[in-house]
């Protein structure tokens, strides 16, 4: 028997070539691109000793900043859970004309360089644009210049993230476990709450994950329209940006390393979450 | 009502057009306005006002050294991707998880820590900062740093464009090639790009829109002197803030262009690699 194996499985298939070369360019290329930078910022704001880090992160304006970047990453993140829900099932289940323009347009966020998309958003919700006008005159909401308005720029850059990793999801589910939940008798909410949305649920934490990973360090599209107002605007990017210029370099790493270990924390919390989710599936 | 038979897992007719028309608002809302401000703003004071603006002197300088930072780092992260794909999905070694965590970390990494990390290094406070000085080579406020921070931020586009897809084909054709004799180069050449081609193009149109693109991690390491070290992104922050919005807008939207054209070429190519895939099966 295990002769046989052994004479139908060619034993001495040739590995295949270039082990060596490939993965001493990745290497090098890792080592100084990503490891040896990032390491620079996770030893460089000891220089100030750890009472001076503590000292440096405990500033007032540290933590409201930080608080404005992790709160309106999260506010944003909650907010494209259901419009890249929409916006997913929009283009894997419904058919209309223009649902291949829709499917292409969703990356625009990916492909429109930062910088663009915050003057475009601020020229829009800005007291005197096309939506900050209305925004204005109807409801009394100022967007751009508030709190409200980094959440718009965050929404915008987080879209795509949570429809393009729940689309394929829903694209190979099929509709197989839909029609037998239909066939035993459900409720097409039921079904929808009860078979649908546990199925997509994992990958909708996946997508919200990435959307928050970049829209909490995102700096292009927030500091046009967020008006950069210490204490209430501000965000810890932008923070570091200020120190930097004044040559605080220990103090610009202390608040980029503990934003840094604040968003991994968030995200192997999410990770351990989604593990309990499909456990619970199973 | 007519006798037609609608499935009960199906939706009725008047919720799907309910659903089409909210995804069509939110599109329309967050992705169509934003694109459509970019161009009206632009052309406010007339084509000639923004042609002039992205022909005028400094905005030239812009576009040379944004065009001159691409063309050095996505040979830079072509390669580098291409041979961390490679490793990856063709060959055995422990700690392979390690490295592509490795790879995806600048993904999650905010751009403007991205600057920050150089400028710890090169930067006139930090660890190399006395030695180069002392040598008068300049990194930070210079070139070198405008690349190194923009190879980091579009490092990963490559690598996790080509790596999935390398992994999925499996290794049994390049297996086959080395036991015929096939040197690593020559199966690379004609056994491994022609089945990645279309997504090693997408991959490289999607590093260069973005190392083209980037603000945050080259505004920290630029110092922001006109025509010298500005790139396009950077341009258009100098002219919006000195209030000068048909410039700023004219700028905005040629980089708008490119992502537009880097979109439409990216949906062409995975139709290709699409039809390719459907083909081949």
């Amino acid at each position: 028997m295990s002769a046989t194996l052994a004479w139908a499985r060619p034993s001495r298939v040739a590995p295949v070539p270039g082990l060596g070369l490939t993965l001493g360019v990745t290497l090098a290329w890792v080592g100084l691109i990503v490891v040896v930078p990032l390491a620079a910022l996770a030893i460089k704001p000891w220089e100030l000793g750890v009472a001076g880090v503590a000292q440096s992160l405990a500033e007032p304006r540290v933590l409201a900043a930080l608080a404005v970047s992790f709160g309106a990453a999260l506010v944003a993140s909650l907010v494209n859970l259901p419009l890249g829900l929409l916006l997913a099932w929009t283009i894997v289940r419904l058919d209309f004309p223009g649902r291949r323009v829709l499917d292409g347009a969703i990356d625009l966020p990916f492909a429109l360089p930062t910088a663009v998309a915050g003057i475009a958003l601020t020229a829009l919700f800005a007291p005197n644009g096309w939506l900050g006008a209305p925004l204005m005159a109807v409801f009394g909401w100022q967007v751009a210049y508030a709190q409200a308005g980094i959440v718009v720029a965050l929404v915008f850059v987080g879209l795509p993230f949570i429809v393009r990793t729940v689309e394929p999801v829903l694209r190979d589910m099929g509709r197989d476990a839909e029609e037998a939940a239909a066939t035993l008798g459900a409720t097409r909410p039921q079904t929808l709450g009860r078979v649908v949305l546990p199925a997509l649920a994992p990958a909708l934490l996946t997508g919200f994950g990435l959307a928050f990973a970049r829209a909490v360090g995102e700096y292009g599209s927030v500091i046009f329209i967020a008006g950069n107002m210490p204490m209430q605007t501000e965000i810890a990017p932008l923070l570091i940006v200020i120190r930097l210029e004044q040559f605080d370099y220990a103090g610009a790493a202390s608040v980029g390393l503990a934003m840094l270990l604040l968003s991994f924390a968030i995200l192997l919390g999410l990770n351990l979450l989604q593990r309990t989710l499909r456990r619970g599936r199973r | 009502m007519s006798a037609r038979f609608r499935p009960a897992h199906a939706d009725a007719p008047w919720a799907n057009a309910l659903l089409a028309g909210a995804a069509i608002l939110v599109a329309v809302v967050l992705l169509a306005l934003p694109l459509a401000a970019v161009f009206v703003e632009a052309l406010r004071r007339g084509l000639p006002v923004a042609l002039a603006a992205i022909l005028e002197e400094d905005s030239l300088a812009a576009i040379r050294l944004t065009l001159a930072v691409a063309a050095i780092t996505v040979p830079v992260n072509l390669v580098g991707g291409v041979a961390a794909a490679w490793a990856v999905a063709k060959c055995e070694f422990p700690g392979k998880r390690l490295l592509v965590t490795l790879i995806e970390l600048p993904f999650s990494v905010s751009p403007v820590i991205a600057g920050l990390v150089f400028v710890l290094i090169f930067g006139a406070q930090g660890w190399l900062g006395p030695w180069l000085q002392a040598r008068d080579i300049q990194v930070i406020f210079a070139l070198p740093g405008l690349v190194l921070a923009t190879v980091f931020v579009t490092f990963p586009f490559v690598a996790r464009t080509v790596m999935p897809l390398m992994q999925e084909q499996g290794r049994e054709e390049e297996e086959a090639a080395a036991t015929l004799g096939a040197s690593g180069l020559q199966t690379f050449l004609r056994v491994t790009l022609p089945n990645v081609k279309w997504a090693l193009l997408a991959g490289v149109l999607l590093c260069n829109a973005r190392a083209m693109g980037e603000f945050g991690a080259v505004s920290v390491v630029s110092g922001h002197i006109r025509g010298e070290t500005n790139t396009m992104p950077l341009h258009v922050e100098i002219l919006y803030n000195e209030y000068q919005f048909a410039g700023a807008f004219a700028v905005a939207a040629l980089l708008a262009l490119l992502g537009l054209v880097t979109l439409a070429a990216k949906t062409l190519l995975e139709r290709a690699a699409g039809r390719r895939a459907g083909g081949a099966a």
